[in-house]
């Protein structure tokens, strides 16, 4: 019952696909057949940069703060998922369950504290 | 036919009404967001198209699917051509759990149920939708990387982050729900809500306010539509995309924008239910389209009306506020539930939160705003560092020319 549930999700993501694909394609091939005579000067296919000229490779280094919120993420978001799947049976655990989650989410909370303090939740 | 394959060829019409509902719903939100918004401005909106301007939506398909398909010589090819599909994939997909009605809309027997307006009712529902929509955020980055232009990496590269902030909001502030409904499948929550004799909105005012603020930020729509921001990006990871391409992408932006509106109205509204009065045949449908017709104009209302944030803001904001309150939020409404107290217990404390925020960010707004008996500079009280602090402010003599070397004006461009 449950596994069907999935197959009946996979049902829906591959006619969602089938659909946006398809309407691609025929989209393509009406533009193919019906616009023909594109102009093909080399500016055409810069790059538009609010009129500037492109300089050196779009693939740059970037900041390093992304890495830092990525990093935080994948902290809070693993915990997260610790706290849903509590969430669901807290009503069955009772007060144990609320002592231990108070100790968790104070391990979580410490965790924010600190970052605060390093100043890295900080952008720039 | 056995019931497993009933369910199979089910499921199969259900994917492609909803599909094609889904899409249409797009189609025509794009024509209320314009007239929405234009009543705003005090303008009329497009109305030439067909009474009301209703076949506007007819005529811009037209048009995107004429238009060249552009693509940069830089791009590349194959990421770039397929992110925007990427993006619908994701949108239409994390609809699946979506309830429009219950298990027994149209009668008890498994024919009957295997009919039952959702595509797939699986035990992790809110999880199944939170995991995908957060999948969002591949086909933005991978457009945004792929379109070979620096502003468009820099759109993808604030998308993510920002995504990524704000989506630890949503789970948290979801987790309140959770306590008191005891499930994940969204079909339950909604039976608990009707069980409970409530809507989970009374029970937790400050969940709903987090995952509503979280989920506009999730969805990138103003005031949190950095990764488009045109002032300082063109405009974003959509910069290169023209014709059907781009049509994709806000395809996905509001396929996902009644996604979230739909998870709101899950979780927070009862979803399909209205008192006793879903029990009538189709009247769920028109429960659950009024509350998700309503979360789509605040949507709008809200795009009217607030300017768009800056980007330290937005990660200030995301991290320092929103993050600290849901932990709040999930402590307290533990708290209530460890206690065995009764639901209202929660909504004041909720409410009271929610009191508290209001008082602190008015006072700060007002020392902020407070001025001299020149009226014209702002006093500063230290808590209002409004400028990043890589910006350096020095005073200029107008009547002075630039010394400095740095502000000289650039030289004149040598014609050859």
């Amino acid at each position: 019952m449950v596994a069907t549930g999935y197959l009946f999700a996979a049902i829906f993501f591959l006619g969602g696909c089938a659909f946006v694909l398809g309407g691609l394609a025929f989209a393509d091939t009406l533009n193919a057949l019906l616009l023909k005579g594109r102009k093909r000067a080399a500016s055409k296919f810069d790059t538009y940069e609010s009129g500037e000229i492109p300089l050196g490779s779009a693939w740059v280094q970037y900041p390093l703060a992304f890495y830092i919120f990525a990093l935080l993420f994948v902290a809070f978001d693993v915990d997260i998922v610790f706290i849903l799947s509590w969430a669901v049976i807290f009503q069955q655990l009772g007060w144990f369950g609320f002592v231990e989650i108070v100790f968790f989410i104070a391990v979580l909370a410490l965790g924010l504290v600190y970052a605060w303090r390093k100043g890295v939740i900080r952008w720039i | 036919m056995s019931d497993f394959a009933w369910g199979v060829v089910a499921a199969l019409v259900k994917s492609i009404i909803i599909i094609v509902a889904l899409l249409t719903a797009f189609a025509y939100m794009t024509l209320i967001e314009r007239r929405v918004l234009a009543r705003f401005q005090r303008r009329v909106g497009p109305n030439r198209a067909g009474p009301l301007g209703l076949l506007q939506p007819v005529a811009d398909a037209l048009k995107m699917a004429f238009k060249e398909q552009f693509m940069p010589g830089r791009a590349f090819r194959f990421t770039f051509l397929l992110a925007p599909a990427l993006s619908v994939f994701v949108a239409l997909t994390a609809f699946a759990v979506i309830p429009l009605g219950d298990r027994t809309t149209w009668g008890t027997s498994p024919i009957a149920r295997a009919w039952a307006p959702f595509v797939s009712d699986i035990n992790v529902g809110i999880l199944y939708t939170l995991a995908i929509s957060s999948l969002a955020v591949y086909g933005i980055v991978l457009a945004g990387w792929s379109s070979g232009n620096h502003y468009s990496l820099l759109g993808a590269l604030r998308s993510a982050a920002q995504m990524v902030s704000y989506e630890v909001s949503i789970g948290l502030s979801v987790a309140g729900v959770l306590m008191f409904a005891g499930t994940l499948n969204m079909v339950d929550i909604v039976h608990a809500q009707v069980h409970q004799g409530i809507w989970y909105i009374l029970a937790q005012p400050l969940g709903f306010i987090l995952y509503g603020i979280a989920a506009i930020a999730e969805v990138n729509r103003a005031p949190f539509d950095l990764p488009e921001a045109e002032q300082e990006l063109v405009a974003g990871y959509l910069t290169e995309f023209s014709g059907l391409r781009w049509s994709l992408f806000q395809m996905a932006e509001y396929i996902n924008m009644i996604t979230t509106s739909s998870v709101l109205a899950t979780l927070f509204l009862g979803g399909w239910t209205l008192g006793a009065l879903h029990g009538i045949l189709g009247a769920p449908f028109i429960w659950y389209g009024i509350k998700v017709a309503f979360f789509l104009f605040i949507f709008i209302w809200l795009r009217a009306t607030l300017p768009r944030i800056r980007y330290d803001q937005l990660m200030r904001f995301g991290w320092q506020v929103l993050l600290p309150l849901s932990v709040l939020n999930a402590l307290c409404t533990a708290a209530v539930v460890a206690f065995d107290l009764q639901w209202w217990v929660s909504g004041l404390i909720g409410l009271f939160i929610i009191l508290v925020v209001s008082i602190i960010y008015y006072l700060r707004l007002r020392a902020h705003r407070q001025v001299d008996k020149s009226g014209i500079v702002p006093k500063s009280t230290g808590l209002d560092q409004v400028l990043p602090a890589s910006v350096r402010l020095v005073n200029i003599d107008p009547s002075q020319p630039p010394t400095s070397p740095t502000h000289a004006t650039e030289p004149a461009a040598t014609t050859p």
